[in-house]
């Protein structure tokens, strides 16, 4: 059944226009992993060398993984995983 | 100075001056660059701008537009007030007021969204939309009435009365969201990939944060074409902040006036502090929270400007500070019984923060400070609730002489 990761609007173009994809795994890493080997292009525009890209937020079921346990943080079969940019608001 | 593309703050990569916001490549935020300015005439451009509307729309050769709007509401040319008394408190020399409560729709929220809107309208867009802490609501659901455009209000479900009432009442959609305002963001950003709305802070990001640059322009010519040595100014998302000094910076590099970028200092609530406390920390970029604060408009946890505000507030000299909710009730007191202003919650985390600083001695004497009040008093009536006794007395002399103490009474 795998892990439901939703792309975002700006990122669709270099994951062949995919909103969404499954994949395997067992962390939110394991799982971003697995997406970058689907569409290589999206590792650029998603992580640098610390992990992810400072304006990049990942959540699960609608919550930030910063308030979990970041790229460490455990996923289930059947977690969804949303990948959405930084906005500011106000 | 004709707006010439959207650009990546992050890698620079140019786009189309259209409904965007997020570099594709990097995932930067975009913002607006204008075409630069040569040989340029200051007094000729003063007299420009001295001539045009009591409105935003005098420094409109600023602003991302191709043609400036008409029959909008007037957002902006608010009162800039010396504090004689509140600088005499607070052991200072030179303190101002910025009252941006002084708006359509009472906070400098108007600002932006007459720039959105009007951008928007140029774009083509039939419906205007948002992510609201109140403050936004207020003023997207005004201005879309006001341009007969329908609007989309999303806020979170334990908001203000105040703030909920003032923004149904222009009849937009009302969406109250079970959640904080962070979760409203989020719903937001996906909404606005489905939907062909424009959402002043999401897709139509860019443009709506160079709204808040008029302060400054509105500061520097009320001050008689000077920049202030000092800027106290609240953080929520940080875009007002870094807009506020890039309105500074615009005019110093264009000649307009003379000087350095003001020291910067933010203003934050202690129950939603992510970029106080990552300046506290020496850290470049914030750890989000979950906000518990009185200061709703500033309850945003995860601050996406905050990296810039960093920046700014470290380059300049600057700081940014945290308040607890017992200093900003004392801060909206304290402005209110000094300057006759009464400020919301996030215009009392200013005022705080500006009576911190003087008291850690941070200012200097011959300084000239400007305190940016951003919204009104009535959108946060509950703050002042207990905060004062009052005398009832019956309808007769004998009585109220008998209630009140003489020595309240200077007869």
């Amino acid at each position: 059944m795998g892990v439901v990761v939703k792309i975002p609007t700006q990122l669709r173009a270099a994951a062949g226009g995919a909103s969404s994809t499954t994949v395997d795994g067992t962390t939110v890493g394991e799982v971003l992993d697995a997406l970058y080997e689907q569409f290589d292009e999206l590792r650029e525009r998603i992580a640098d060398d610390d992990g992810l890209r400072r304006f990049v937020n990942v959540y699960i079921g609608g919550e930030d993984i910063r308030f979990l346990d970041g790229l460490e943080t455990a996923v289930e079969d059947g977690d969804e995983v949303t990948i959405l940019p930084a906005v500011a608001g106000g | 100075m004709p707006p010439q593309s959207l650009s990546c703050k992050e890698c620079k990569t140019p786009y189309p001056l259209d409904a965007r916001y997020v570099c594709e490549r990097c995932f930067g935020p975009l913002e607006v660059v204008y075409a630069p300015r040569e040989d340029v005439d200051v007094a000729a451009l003063r007299r420009r701008i001295q001539a045009g509307p009591h409105s935003i729309w005098r420094y409109q050769d600023f602003l991302p537009l191709e043609a400036p709007p008409r029959g909008t509401l007037p957002a902006g040319w608010t009162p800039l007030l010396r504090a004689d008394r509140l600088a005499e408190q607070l052991g200072l020399r030179e303190v101002w007021i910025k009252n941006d409560a002084a708006n359509p729709t009472h906070s400098f929220k108007d600002r932006v969204v007459a720039v959105a809107l009007a951008r928007a309208k140029e774009l083509g867009f039939q419906v205007i939309a948002c992510a609201s802490t109140g403050n936004l609501a207020n003023a997207v659901a005004a201005h879309s009435a006001a341009a007969g455009l329908e609007s989309y209000v999303f806020i979170p479900a334990d908001l203000e009365e105040p703030k909920i009432l003032a923004t149904g009442i222009y009849g937009t959609n009302l969406v109250a969201v079970r959640g904080n305002y962070d979760d409203v963001n989020r719903l937001c950003t996906e909404v606005s990939g489905e939907y062909p709305w424009a959402f002043v802070n999401v897709n139509m990001r860019p443009y709506y944060a160079e709204g808040s640059k008029t302060i400054s322009y509105e500061i520097a010519e009320q001050l008689g074409w000077k920049v202030p040595d000092r800027i106290v100014a609240p953080i929520a998302s940080g875009s007002l902040f870094t807009k506020v000094a890039r309105g500074f910076e615009e005019w110093i590099e264009l000649g307009l006036v003379d000087g350095a970028v003001p020291t910067m200092n933010g203003a934050q609530a202690s129950g939603c502090s992510p970029v106080a406390t990552a300046f506290a920390d020496g850290r470049d970029v914030c750890r989000p929270v979950k906000p518990d604060t009185i200061a709703k408009s500033l309850a945003i946890g995860n601050p996406a400007d905050g990296p810039y505000a960093l920046e700014l507030a470290r380059r300049t000299g600057g700081a940014i500070d945290a308040v607890t909710d017992d200093e900003i009730r004392a801060g909206i007191k304290l402005l209110a019984q000094t300057t006759g202003i009464f400020t919301e919650t996030a215009g009392g985390v200013t005022t705080a923060v500006l009576a911190k600083l003087a008291e850690r001695g941070d200012i200097e004497a011959d300084e000239c400070v400007v305190a940016v009040i951003t919204g009104e008093g009535l959108k946060t009536i509950d703050c002042a609730r207990g905060t004062f006794e009052t005398h009832e007395v019956d309808p007769s002399l004998e009585d109220f002489e008998a209630r009140v103490a003489t020595s309240t009474v200077a007869a």
